[in-house]
């Protein structure tokens, strides 16, 4: 995986609460058996009308925000089902972080697990965010996971948390698999010892 | 620091009280190490269509085998057409559908498919088989995993990734979650069904309370609840923000239990029950929080909008978003009010229906037909409504035409279709047009 250290990326703001995972990837995009391809249907529903004409008031279709790498959204981001097609969408359209005041549990895993990184701030903060993105085009903001800190150019710095673990699993780009598997002798004798109690 | 698993449980049971999420955390734990998630063992593997093609795609690209085929069981439910079944119109569907075949071929896992009478949602097919046991440890590709802590299982909603993971290594990293008690007290009136006890819990708390705990239900009216109620009511802790949600094991469970394929059978079973029994959470062991919820006055449950949180009474109204009390709320009613075309204000009982959907896990087991069937007999449906039913697996299927439920739901006017997901996923041809009103019998999965 690839690692996360710092980026400086344009802000696109979804102003919504709730996003759930079917709004960032509806379900008739799931039938797909590959990893990559989905950030074309990222929150389908919202770029584009029924009848398929693009949606301008949305703020992805907005010229201002094409190219955009940090998104900034509302309370219970990435509630709904647990598809991690949505991590996915979001990793494919070009995101890499995501900003919100909460999450919903798996989808903030599914993040970690793919090279997003998902930064919880108060509502407050996040509400700075949005009146700095909208009041200024071209507007981002840089992300320092070594120093755990956001910044933009214009003086603001509002310091974060995430667990350790998980910020060095992105730090270094690790593979979980790998992870668990250096426990293999562990995993064999929990093993033997349970087959041994059913047997008993 | 590094504690071995036999060191963690032994520091355990010197804590004496434990709730019953701790004792099965407690032993599945592999390996705890300070300041990061554990590895902790999975006992129950069930995988499906959808979430799994990237997962063994991902074994294939690293060289890496399916460690425990005899724990892993798949079937195919969520987007395999429920009419006409062996012809899978949509190509992409088809191809998941073979793409699972193929990949359970190749890597040994038993599959139940589209011939297996024992096929459908994966949530219902589990504990029909006897799969689903007390203090096993239980992942999904679905959100919707929580089902089987009915049993007094540990089981959760996993993604693609860690499908994957599981399928290489049995084991998932995971952190603890909080505990958090629900109490269920009172009686509730006749007509009140499992899902208007979950639904008014929502209603009442919001769609987020669940975040980052672990949920057991208790009290009297948990306690009265059949196995099939029990599911429904753990199937939508998720929809509470939930990981899981559990209900203790008791005789209801074993009767449940007993004689299926995959249960322990004859002594083995005694010796199995007296361990689940040991299962339940100690007297006066403490939970991160306890919530009360009365049921004595609980009316069946609505939904309005486009998430669960978003329900009422069947005797209030549709309400009015300038008048909720926070500005994320009035925008959230706002939208969904515009998404389901409703005037703010209607009497829910004033909304015209368009489709009846009865299906899903948790409204496609036989009782759930039974009930479905006892209302439709003799009545006819609407010529406005499309009305179709989808038994929740192949055995319920067939259970339910041995009892004539197929003639009295067909006589009646509705569908009678074959075992899947339908439209609670509206990924297959099932699915309903937008602006639609779905009669909200069961399970909204989102
Ligand atoms: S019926 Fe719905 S909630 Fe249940 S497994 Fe299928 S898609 Fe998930």
């Amino acid at each position: 995986m690839q690692p996360f250290t710092k980026m400086t990326g344009l802000v696109a703001p979804v102003d919504r609460v709730n996003v759930d995972t079917d709004a960032i990837i509806p379900k008739q995009f799931l039938k797909r058996i590959e990893r990559s391809g989905f950030g074309q249907f990222l929150f389908f529903e919202w770029r584009w009308d029924e009848q398929g004409n693009v949606i301008p008031e949305f703020n992805l279709n907005k010229p201002r925000y094409q190219g955009a790498s940090v998104l900034i959204s509302r309370a219970n981001f990435g509630c709904g089902s647990s598809r991690e097609h949505a991590p996915w969408a979001i990793l494919d359209y070009g995101f890499r972080c995501v900003i919100a005041p909460s999450f919903a549990d798996i989808f903030y895993n599914n993040c970690f697990k793919n090279g997003i990184l998902p930064i919880q701030l108060s509502e407050e903060q996040v509400d700075e965010l949005f009146r700095r993105t909208e009041a200024q085009e071209g507007y981002t903001l840089n992300i320092d996971l070594e120093q755990k800190v956001v910044t933009d150019d214009k003086g603001l710095r509002i310091a974060f948390d995430l667990d350790e673990h998980r910020r060095q699993f992105l730090l270094q780009g690790l593979d979980d698999i790998g992870l668990t598997l250096q426990h293999e002798d562990a995993i064999s004798a929990y093993e033997a010892k349970r087959a041994s109690e059913a047997s008993a | 620091m590094l504690i071995q698993a036999k060191q963690f449980i032994g520091v355990n049971k010197h804590m004496s009280k434990q709730t019953m999420f701790e004792k099965i955390w407690n032993n599945h734990v592999i390996v705890a190490e300070e300041g990061k998630p554990s590895v902790l063992y999975i006992d129950l593997h069930l995988v499906h269509e959808v979430t799994s093609p990237q997962a063994f795609e991902g074994l294939r690209m690293s060289g890496r085998k399916v460690r425990r085929p005899d724990l892993t069981f798949a079937t195919m439910d969520h987007n395999v057409p429920t009419k006409d079944r062996f012809n899978i119109s949509d190509p992409i569907s088809k191809q998941q559908v073979d793409t699972l075949t193929d990949n359970c071929r190749e890597f040994g896992v038993k599959l139940y498919d589209l011939d297996s009478i024992d096929q459908g949602v994966v949530h219902v097919m589990g504990p029909e088989l006897g799969l689903t046991h007390p203090g096993k440890t239980i992942v999904c590709g679905d959100s919707h995993t929580s089902t089987h802590g009915a049993f007094g299982a540990l089981a959760f909603g996993i993604g693609t990734s860690e499908v994957e993971h599981v399928l290489a290594t049995q084991c998932l990293q995971q952190s603890k979650a909080k505990t958090m008690l629900i109490r269920f007290n009172g009686k509730r009136a006749p007509g009140i069904t499992a899902k208007d006890l979950i639904l008014g819990l929502i209603a009442k708390y919001g769609t987020d309370f669940g975040t980052g705990y672990v949920m057991e239900y208790s009290g009297e009216a948990i306690r009265v609840l059949t196995m099939e109620e029990r599911m429904t009511v753990c199937n939508m802790s998720i929809e509470a923000g939930a990981r899981a949600g559990l209900i203790a094991p008791d005789e209801t469970t074993f009767e449940y239990l007993r004689g299926r394929e995959y249960a322990p059978q004859g002594a083995a079973f005694d010796a199995a029950v007296a361990q689940w029994k040991a299962l339940c959470t100690d007297e006066g062991a403490q939970f991160d929080k306890v919530l009360d919820f009365d049921v004595n006055s609980l009316i069946p449950q609505v939904t309005w909008g486009t998430s669960p949180g978003m329900g009422t009474g069947i005797t209030s109204s549709v309400p009015v978003p300038a008048e909720l009390p926070t500005e994320n709320e009035r925008k959230a009613a706002a939208n969904a009010l515009e998404y389901m075309g409703l005037k703010p204000g209607t009497p829910m009982t004033e909304i015209p229906i368009d489709y009846v959907f009865i299906g899903s896990c948790t409204n496609g087991r036989i009782e759930d037909l039974r009930a479905a069937a006892a209302i439709a007999r003799g009545y006819k449906v609407n010529p406005n409504v499309t009305a179709i039913v989808v038994p929740g697996s192949g055995r319920v299927k067939i259970q339910a035409e041995k009892e004539g439920l197929d003639k009295i739901f067909t006589e009646a006017g509705f569908e009678w279709r074959d075992a899947g997901c339908s439209m609670c996923l509206a990924m297959n041809p099932d699915r309903s047009a937008a602006g639609t009103a779905l009669r909200i019998d069961f399970e909204p999965q989102l």
